[in-house]
Parts: structure tokens; C-alpha cells; sequence
């Protein structure tokens, strides 16, 4: 999958998390789903299967390979995040929840009046969202103006943007690509949840986006391939990236995924891009969830 | 090798001594970076244009080339603005204010991050760069953006000391300026405070109530008309929003009808903005709306296009001779 980096003997395998790292990451991962399930329950409509992609994602970024403080969502050090597919945000929420940012009261009242938890994150409302989205195509750019920033502060963070596939069809996403590259934003990382979908159907067959990875490669950035689901491999190759001080390019990873990985029927239907679950539904989908292992 | 020998003949590099009006942008950022504030200026391909070269020349480690990419650079400031940098970018008005709108809104204005946005060569004074480098619509669709304020100066000196002032508001800004050919109506230092008209006299027939390039082709013809006897109030609008509806309200407690002139559509710009609170205060007065009539300009050098559209001295005194006739 990946090649060590000669340049400064920085080996993805000095990285790969221990068992019991990875069990507890798979369980942070569930968590994230079955909370998703929750929540869409509270508001009756939502993006099960945009999270169920990204759900390894996350909890490789948030328990193990992000630099943050439990309770100080503003503490300038922290390695920065942002979604482009800003409709997974009911995913995000949970986890700020469990850091202490949000108030568990809060979270319980996700998107009824006057709460500040939305279908998108809104940075203004949500301590731990680093950056507004919902408007497809800009996280990339706001990323680049936070990487670009920690170097002109002389800061150490990270800055890690989460993209949707369907997501580079924008023309923006470009116009950062080639800003991070020519300024050699190597603190910046991207992740493509490459789920195949969007919501008119799949990816490739809306508006073609391959070869993907070559794409990448060929704006200037190091380009890796992983199985977004195998958080064994996905946390070894974040971190990897963090430590390897000798890149110089910004990172991209193309995350294969599984558009809502975890339910069955979710994974062949497309449609489940946004829906609701009836509590019966909800609750065969959590005993599925709950007996395999991702 | 052939060179150029007449002292006439200039290239895009040397544009600045053509344009003295904008050194007062990159003066005024660099005096704050070196009083402390984290500045960081941006443009995207237009430094020679906006006269941003003299910042990036003289602090160049604050200073970030964006190429043609309007949008990244608008999104890539407010990110900068959430590491507590203090950016001020720059492009033409009529590329921020229509191309970017979305950016403004989502990234910087919803998302209350201090950014400075500077829209440059507004209205015609692309001249005969025609329609798409004119900007007669960047008030209109920037107005209606909750959370952000439109400054409006009317020269370089003014724009300079709205730069400084700009340091202690807590909105974003949209800053929109001329070309750096505008005579100057202020000098460096006068008093400047956003969201405060400027009145420069009052009158009773019309109070003239204008913002930006034509501020100084108003002045003159008002000053002019006055010293014949004629009783014009005027006022410089530096700030469209938030707008100082007391001077507004005042103006037309004391005149019998008010004119906006602005270089920018008559719909949606100053001249809507006045409409709106002389409407809901219930005021009979009379308000006549002078600039550009919803409709896109001619091809012409640029004076040529103020004197078409009435928006030189001449133009302006004429407007408002047919005013007061009325």
C-alpha cells in the first residue's frame, strides 16, 4: 500500500497502531454510527450512509491521530479539521460531545429550535467545529488558509480536511490543490471519502472524477491509497503522514469507502445518501451494526 | 536590445506612478504590521493593480500571491482568520462582489471572521475593459449579506484612514475604491469612524447624499452652486452599511428633496439604501437616485464614461440644476 519514505527513513510500519489500539478505535467507529442513528431519530431525516463511510475516518482522526485537549475546543495548538462534505456533521457531533464541547443536553437536542447542532457544522455555534460548511467545495481552501497561517505563526499543527468524492467535480477544490502544492502546504492532509455516491447516484456516472489519484499526483501532492475502513491501516498511514517531517508537499488520501458501510441494505442502496429510519428499522440497523466487526 | 525611449511610454509594472491614489493601501498595511497586528495581505494577480506589490515587496513573509483563483483566496482568508491572522484581500470589485459572493457569505460574513475584503476599480473605471471588469452591482449583492460591513471612501487618504480605523471593528469589511486616480477630497489623519456619515453642509433645497468616486465631482459642483446662491446640503456616505440613518433622517428634515449619486446601479446600491429609511421613517420627501440606470455601460475610456453618465462635475451639476427646477 504504501512505500517507505527513503528521504528520511520514516516507515509506515513504525506506526501501525497496537491490537488493542485498533479494537478500541472500531469501538469509537461504532459509536460514532449508533450515535448517528440517534440522532437522525431526534430530527427525522438525516445522512446515515455519508457517515458510515467517514466513521473509521473519524475515529482515527479524533482518538488517536489529532493533537486536541478534552474541554479546550480553542486551544490555539490544536490540530485542525474540516469537512467538505459538511452533511456528515451528525457524526462529528458526538465525538465534540464526548471531548466535552458540546453539552450532552445539547447534543440531545440536535437541530430543534434554537439549537446550535444543524444538518452542517457551523463553526459560530459548535465549540470544536473549526471551520462553517455546507456549501460543497470551500473546506479545501479554508484548510489551506489554516495551514497557511500555523507557518506564518510559526505553529506545529495539523491541518485535516475531509472531502467527498463527488465533492471534486467542484471547481474551487482545484484552485486550492494547486495553492497548497505551490506553497508546500505540507501540514496540510486531505482525505477523499471515496464512497462512489452522491446524491444523484453514483460518482462516476454523475460527473467522472478518475483517475482520481493521478489527479492528485499530478497537482503537486503526495497521493496515497488506503481502505477507509481498515483502521489499522488507516490510523498507520495518518499518522505516518504527521510524523514525516521530511515531505514536502501537502498529503492526499484517497479513502476507499463503502457508502453506508455497516448496514447492509444501506451499502446497496444509494438512496440512503438521506432518509430516516423508523425505530424498528433503527433498531434492526443498530443489532447489525452491534454484531459485526468493521 | 530595443528599449522603450520615450518618457510617455510606461508597462504594467510601473502602473503605480500612474495610480498614486492606491500607495495609501500598502502604506496603511504596513504601518499596522509594524505596529503588531498580524496582517497578512492577499491578491490574486492584481498587485500592480491594487498597489499591493509595495506590501509584499517591503513584508514579503505577510504577504500571499493567490494567482487567478478569487474564490480560493476569499475561503483561504477566513481560514487564515481562524489562526488569528488579520487578512486584507484584494481583487477587482467586480469579481468580490459577484464571483465570490457565496465565499463572503458562507466563509467569512455567517462565519464572523475579521476579514478584510478590498473590491478595487469599481463602477467604470475599467473604462473600455468593459462589462466584466465593470462593478455596478457590488453594493447590491453585498448589502443583503447579514454581518457585513461596506465602506465606500472616496479617495486614497480616506481609504488610508478607514484601513486604520477598520482595526477596532469587529465585523468583516468590504472595502470598495477607485483606480488611485481619484483627486483627494481628505488628507491622512482626518477623522474617520465606520458607520458615521460625513456632512460637509447643509442646505435647504437638496442635501446631496453620495459615496466613493463621485464624492469629489459633488463637492465641487455643490460648492460652486452654493457660492451662486444655492442652499445644497451634502454628505459623504462612506459607510453604505451600517448606514447612518440619523444623517440621513437629519438631511431630510431640512431639505426638500435628496439626490444619491453613487457609480453603481440606482437598484440594490446607497440609493436603495437611502430609499429604505426615508420610507419607513414615513418622510414626503422627494428622493431622486443618480448613477447607473440598470443597464451595462458603454465602451469608453473611463472620464469619458463619467461624463456620459453624468457622473463628473459637470454631469452632476447638471443633475441637480434639473432637481432644483423641479
Amino acid at each position: 500500500m504504501l512505500q517507505p519514505n527513503a528521504r528520511n527513513g520514516v516507515s509506515l510500519a513504525d506506526f501501525v497502531p497496537t491490537e488493542e489500539q485498533v479494537a478500541r478505535l472500531r469501538q469509537k467507529a461504532r459509536f460514532v454510527r449508533l450515535e448517528t442513528i440517534r440522532l437522525i431519530e431526534i430530527a427525522k431525516v438525516g445522512h446515515y450512509s455519508s457517515v458510515f463511510s467517514a466513521a473509521e475516518i473519524f475515529a482515527a482522526l479524533y482518538y488517536d491521530v489529532m493533537a486536541l485537549r478534552p474541554g479546550e475546543p480553542h486551544w490555539p495548538d490544536r490540530d485542525r479539521f474540516l469537512m467538505g462534505k459538511g452533511h456528515a456533521a451528525v457524526g462529528l457531533f458526538p465525538i465534540l460531545a464526548d471531548y466535552g464541547y458540546i453539552d450532552p443536553a445539547v447534543l440531545d437536542g440536535y437541530t430543534r429550535l434554537g439549537n446550535p447542532l444543524g444538518d452542517h457544522p457551523d463553526m459560530t455555534k459548535v465549540p470544536g467545529i473549526d471551520f462553517s460548511s455546507g456549501s460543497i467545495g470551500h473546506a479545501l481552501s479554508g484548510a489551506c488558509g489554516m495551514a497557511m497561517g500555523a507557518r506564518i505563526a510559526g505553529k506545529q499543527f495539523h491541518t485535516f480536511v475531509m472531502l467527498g468524492d463527488g465533492e471534486m467535480q467542484e471547481g474551487q477544490v482545484w484552485e486550492a490543490a494547486l495553492f497548497a502544492s505551490h506553497y508546500k502546504l505540507s501540514n496540510l492532509v486531505a482525505i477523499v471519502d471515496r464512497n462512489g455516491y452522491q446524491l444523484d447516484g453514483q460518482v462516476d456516472e454523475i460527473m467522472g472524477i478518475e483517475p482520481i489519484a493521478a489527479k492528485w499526483r499530478a497537482f503537486g501532492w503526495q497521493v496515497h491509497e488506503v481502505d477507509g475502513h481498515n483502521v489499522r491501516e488507516l490510523t498507520a498511514l495518518l499518522r505516518y503522514l504527521k510524523a514525516d517531517t521530511g515531505r514536502q508537499e501537502p498529503a492526499c488520501i484517497i479513502a476507499r469507502t463503502v457508502k453506508g458501510k455497516g448496514v447492509s441494505y444501506m451499502e446497496s442502496e444509494p438512496g440512503w445518501h438521506l432518509g430516516y429510519l423508523a425505530p424498528e428499522d433503527a433498531q434492526r440497523a443498530i443489532e447489525e451494526i452491534m454484531s459485526k466487526e468493521i | 536590445m530595443l528599449q522603450p525611449r520615450c518618457a510617455e511610454s510606461w508597462q504594467y509594472r510601473a502602473l503605480n506612478a500612474l495610480t498614486p491614489g492606491l500607495d495609501h493601501f500598502s502604506d496603511a498595511l504596513i504601518e499596522l504590521a509594524q505596529a503588531g497586528y498580524p496582517v497578512v495581505a492577499g491578491s490574486a494577480d492584481l498587485q500592480y493593480s491594487n498597489g499591493l506589490n509595495k506590501f509584499a515587496r517591503m513584508i514579503p513573509e505577510r504577504y500571499i500571491q493567490f494567482g487567478i483563483s478569487e474564490q480560493n483566496m476569499v475561503s483561504a482568508a477566513a481560514g487564515l482568520a481562524t489562526t488569528g491572522q488579520m487578512p486584507f484581500v484584494a481583487t477587482f470589485a467586480s469579481f468580490l462582489g459577484l464571483l465570490c459572493c457565496e465565499q463572503i457569505r458562507m466563509d467569512i460574513a455567517y462565519s464572523k471572521l475579521p476579514v478584510r475584503l478590498i473590491g478595487h476599480h469599481t463602477g467604470f473605471s475599467l473604462g473600455f475593459y468593459g462589462t466584466s471588469h465593470h462593478a455596478s452591482e457590488d453594493i447590491g449583492s453585498l448589502r443583503s449579506i447579514a454581518g457585513l460591513t461596506i465602506v465606500s471612501p472616496a479617495d486614497g487618504p480616506q481609504f488610508f484612514n478607514a484601513l486604520k480605523a477598520s482595526v477596532d471593528w469587529n465585523e468583516p469589511i468590504y472595502f470598495r475604491i477607485g483606480r488611485g486616480r481619484e483627486p483627494d477630497v481628505y488628507t491622512r489623519g482626518a477623522p474617520f469612524s465606520i458607520g458615521k456619515a460625513i456632512e460637509h453642509c447643509t442646505g435647504d433645497e437638496l442635501t446631496v447624499i453620495a459615496c466613493g468616486l463621485p464624492v469629489h465631482p459633488a463637492l465641487q459642483a455643490i460648492r460652486r452652486l452654493n457660492a451662486s446662491g444655492r442652499s445644497i446640503g451634502f454628505i459623504d456616505m462612506a459607510t453604505i452599511k451600517p448606514l447612518d440613518r440619523e444623517a440621513v433622517l437629519r438631511a431630510a428634515h431640512r431639505s426638500r428633496q435628496i439626490m444619491t449619486i453613487e457609480e453603481h446601479n440606482i437598484l440594490g446600491g446607497l440609493g436603495s439604501a437611502v430609499a429604505e429609511v426615508l420610507t419607513e421613517a414615513g418622510i414626503g420627501k422627494r428622493l431622486i437616485r443618480h448613477g447607473i440606470k440598470d443597464e451595462y455601460a458603454l465602451i469608453a475610456p473611463p472620464t469619458h464614461l463619467y461624463a456620459h453618465y453624468q457622473l463628473d462635475e459637470k454631469g452632476i451639476a447638471q443633475v441637480i440644476a434639473q432637481a432644483l427646477a423641479q
